[in-house]
């Protein structure tokens, strides 16, 4: 099976066999052709790694012949929607716009199961990790890699208390890169301390063997505190503990990353407290990788306002740096991540990164200032942090007495640290001494083994374990006869490979929009008339998902949610039949035996120039490239002026830009300039064209223009509308 | 436990370090902190392992939660359940699978009992 681009991935196929299917690869992927210069377009980048085969660039490129430069860092995008086989499509879209390193969310209450499970029940706020849900979406990741040409690196989490369970069917099914981080389970999962930091010895070994990268759970620290910037001298001693443990488990120190977030965020000053924080980390981490993750903590339901704060911690991944760059969908403050906010993510990254490339070259940290002084007093907390730790006892007694998640700043205590105890917690008592004749008899495993004599290898006793021959591993297909992906592709069977189409932003078919409203109230009548609004337009199960005053009594702005209750159908659309374009070199030939002359301007009081100069100009793949003469006009020129002079110059065609829309300027000045070419007696000897970003074919028709065109108009559409028409013209008389 | 702010007294004797030796003390701290839980790991074993390891000898998830229950309520954690199949395999003169998918099914728990 391979991906066609035209084509939508077809899940069933994807099951197809599912059960004999291989990884074709394992372990962590890196972007390729980091730390050198590369031309993309016009341009020189520093901080860039290889360019995909197939993308989809910024919408701002359209200004520089569409380049899709790619940072040097690996991008995150995580996905939650708790339905693989959307997941899966989500994956796709994410990686044409620059995702590498795709990280599903378990479902609720994954950790606390004390087993694998299986089949592909239906997960919430992401899905049950199960290994034919694994399977297929790397099978899935394993065809979309080859469609952008990047490797893709999968990853999910290895915690609770079936972790080594989890790191084993991972390292089997080619899973990438997974968070461990036994500590998390201590303080968020309330594990039994002892329990988990064993298991963590078996869980790290495994991935060490399959060459997984791991992040850690100290970035919880940060959700978690009351005042997330007071708790970063622990989070220090947090990435120490589980990095130095990984790496005397064995994991290599260039596979363990910390999940480091810049905890505060505006209107905190947080470039002074996340910058001297980020600094420190990598100083002492020296060692290690770091993979920055975006700031959750103090996001609303606002997304303009999350995506300047993760613009800002991306601006602290360029002044430091980042091996691994996450990302954190902007509607996250409302709901789990719809399709397209993970796009929006994915982007917001990209351009940051894309416009701060070498930007260290060009800006230095002061080091000799107040952030060279935070910068050590960071450090100092932390290793009083840790003297203390030992002090008591250590790591446990210290966890015992709520060193942990204190809202103080160390060595300031607030007495509100989650407090653990040694003898408690789930999984308790399930602690067992391993005898002198204990034996396991697999190929990777951490800790006393007795090997017997007989055996050069512990798994030569049983032939060889499953990370030596794959035949062995046992796939379990399905255990719910309802609950499963069967059922619910069934129930939305009648949208596949048809002309039916319903919205959606999780889930086929979900049929979920979202509009934008703004009400002349105040916020809490506001809300109630949004939801009203919503339902007479017909949406069911209408909710706000963000409201913002805009004054207490001249209005508020909310956004509300819905449920449409229609389906689509695409072979009942009239679509106008996009015009054809002539070759670049008919038209040249035509305008060399009939010379073209026009006159443009942008009219009105718009000062807009730039959709324009590019419909004209040589340099930009405009009409001039295509022996078309023109005079042009200005900005802001009335439309008098402007059929005057095509009268004076016997001009062709007219072109008129017009990008202000307010109060329909636009198609007012449309009619005018039809009108007075009427009036002049030139209308049927003149083509009048005119461009905008909100012009199109049919409004322009509509108000006495020849042709309209709108966003993405390039110098060939606008010259080969006029060679044809002139052609029509010429056969009229 | 609440406390004040005591910074400046409790950095008296590393605020002279150069940043070299803070980072070096850092690690070795850190380094103290978790060897007691790496001791912990290559001594004890847990229900989850003994699972990873009988995944790897070739049993489903289903086939190993009831091996590991067997083999803690017999009290032989400590010989490792990848052990407690292999040798009844032998003792049997079964394959590996065969003797582990019985265990998982309920049979041969009494032969378990003098294995060891």
């Amino acid at each position: 099976m391979s991906l066609d681009i035209n084509k939508k991935i077809d899940i069933n196929e994807l099951l197809q066999d599912l059960d004999k299917y291989e990884p074709k690869r394992r372990g962590w992927h890196w972007r390729e052709g980091q730390n050198q210069k590369r031309m993309v377009g016009d341009f020189e980048y520093h901080e860039t790694s290889e360019g995909l085969k197939n993308f989809i660039p910024l919408p701002g490129s359209r200004g520089f012949h569409y380049i899709d430069p790619q940072p040097d860092c690996v991008i995150t995008t995580e996905i939650a929607s708790g339905r693989f086989e959307d997941d899966i499509r989500r994956m796709r879209m994410a990686a044409w716009h620059g995702a590498d390193h795709i990280m599903v969310i378990r479902t609720a209450g994954q950790s606390h199961i004390d087993s694998l499970i299986e089949g592909t029940t239906q997960g919430m706020g992401g899905i049950a990790v199960t290994r034919k849900q694994v399977r297929a979406s790397r099978k899935a990741l394993d065809m979309i890699e080859e469609e952008v040409g990047r490797a893709i690196n999968f990853h999910s989490y290895i915690s609770g208390v079936a972790g080594p369970d989890i790191a084993v069917m991972f390292a089997e099914e080619g899973v990438n890169g997974a968070h461990q981080d036994p500590q998390y389970n201590v303080l968020y999962r309330n594990v039994n301390m002892v329990r988990s930091f064993v298991d963590a010895c078996e869980a790290k070994k495994i991935m060490a063997w399959a060459d997984m990268l791991q992040i850690d759970g100290a970035h919880n620290a940060n959700a978690t505190a009351m005042k997330a910037w007071k708790v970063r001298p622990e989070l220090m001693v947090q990435h120490a503990i589980n990095s130095i443990f990984s790496k005397k488990v064995g994991i290599k120190p260039e596979n363990i990353a910390l999940s480091t977030v810049p905890p505060t965020a505006p209107p905190a000053p947080c470039m002074r407290l996340d910058l001297p924080y980020a600094v420190a980390l990598r100083d002492f981490f020296s060692e290690y990788k770091m993979r920055a993750q975006q700031n959750t903590k103090y996001m609303e339901s606002d997304m303009r306002e999350a995506t300047v704060t993760h613009t800002l911690n991306l601006m602290i991944s360029r002044l430091t740096s980042a091996d691994i760059q996450s990302t954190i969908t902007p509607d996250e403050g409302r709901n789990v991540p719809w399709h397209y906010n993970n796009i929006a993510a994915i982007s917001t990254a990209k351009q940051a990164m894309n416009g701060m490339d070498g930007l260290r070259e060009i800006v230095k940290l002061d080091m000799d200032g107040v952030l060279g002084h935070d910068v050590r007093e960071l450090k100092e907390r932390a290793v009083l942090f840790l003297e203390e730790m030992l002090e008591v006892g250590g790591y446990f007694n210290a966890v015992e007495q709520g060193f942990f998640i204190d809202s103080g700043y160390y060595p300031e205590r607030n007495g509100d640290g989650i407090p653990r105890q040694i003898d408690g917690g789930i999984g308790v008592g399930m602690i067992f001494e391993r005898d002198a004749d204990y034996f396991a008899p697999v190929s990777v495993h951490y800790g006393d083994n007795n090997i017997p004599k007989e055996f050069a290898r512990a798994s030569d006793a049983i032939g060889g374990d499953t990370f030596e021959d794959r035949t062995k591993i046992i796939y379990i297909d399905e255990l719910d006869e309802h609950d499963n992906v069967n059922t619910r592709l069934k129930d939305v069977e009648k949208y596949k490979n048809t002309s039916i189409v319903k919205p959606e932003v999780e889930w086929k078919a979900d049929g979920v929009v979202a509009i934008t409203i703004f009400l002349p109230l105040p916020e809490r009548t506001a809300e109630f008339a949004a939801i009203k609004c919503g339902e007479n337009m017909g949406l069911e199960d209408v909710t706000v998902v963000h409201k913002q005053c805009l004054h207490p009594s001249e209005g508020t702005l909310v956004e509300i949610k819905g449920k449409v209750k229609f389906d689509i159908n695409v072979d009942e659309l009239i679509i106008p039949e996009k015009p054809e374009v002539l070759s670049a070199e008919a038209v040249r030939a035509d305008i060399q035996e009939n010379p073209i002359f026009v006159v443009a301007a942008t009219v009105g009081q718009d000062e807009h120039s730039v959709g324009l100069k590019e419909t004209l100009d040589i340099k930009h793949g405009g009409i001039e490239g295509y022996g078309v003469k023109y005079l042009y006009l200005g900005t802001s020129c009335p439309v008098e002026k402007l059929v005057d002079a095509a009268i004076e110059t016997n001009a062709s065609a007219i072109l008129a830009s017009m990008i202000i829309t307010h109060d329909d300027i636009h198609i007012k000045n449309m009619r005018k300039i039809h009108d007075l070419c009427v009036e002049k007696g030139i209308r049927d000897k003149i083509m009048i064209i005119c461009g905008g970003t909100q012009v199109s074919n049919e409004i322009a028709k509509e108000a006495g223009m020849d042709a309209g065109f709108g966003r993405g108009t390039k110098g060939i559409d606008v010259v080969s509308f006029m060679v044809k028409k002139r052609r029509e013209m010429k056969n009229e008389d | 436990m609440k406390r004040a702010d005591d910074y400046e007294v409790r950095r008296q004797h590393i605020k002279n370090l150069s940043d070299e030796e803070l980072k070096a003390k850092f690690w070795e701290l850190a380094e103290k902190a978790v060897n007691p839980m790496l001791e912990l790991g290559k001594k004890n074993t847990t229900p989850a392992i003994e699972r990873s390891i009988l995944l790897r000898m070739g049993f489903s998830s289903m086939e190993v939660k009831p091996i590991v229950e067997g083999v803690i309520s017999k009290g032989l954690m400590g010989k490792g359940a990848g052990n407690v199949v292999w040798r009844l395999s032998k003792k049997l003169g079964l394959s590996v699978r065969e003797a582990g998918v019985g265990l998982a099914e309920g049979k041969y728990w009494d032969v378990v009992d003098i294995l060891f």
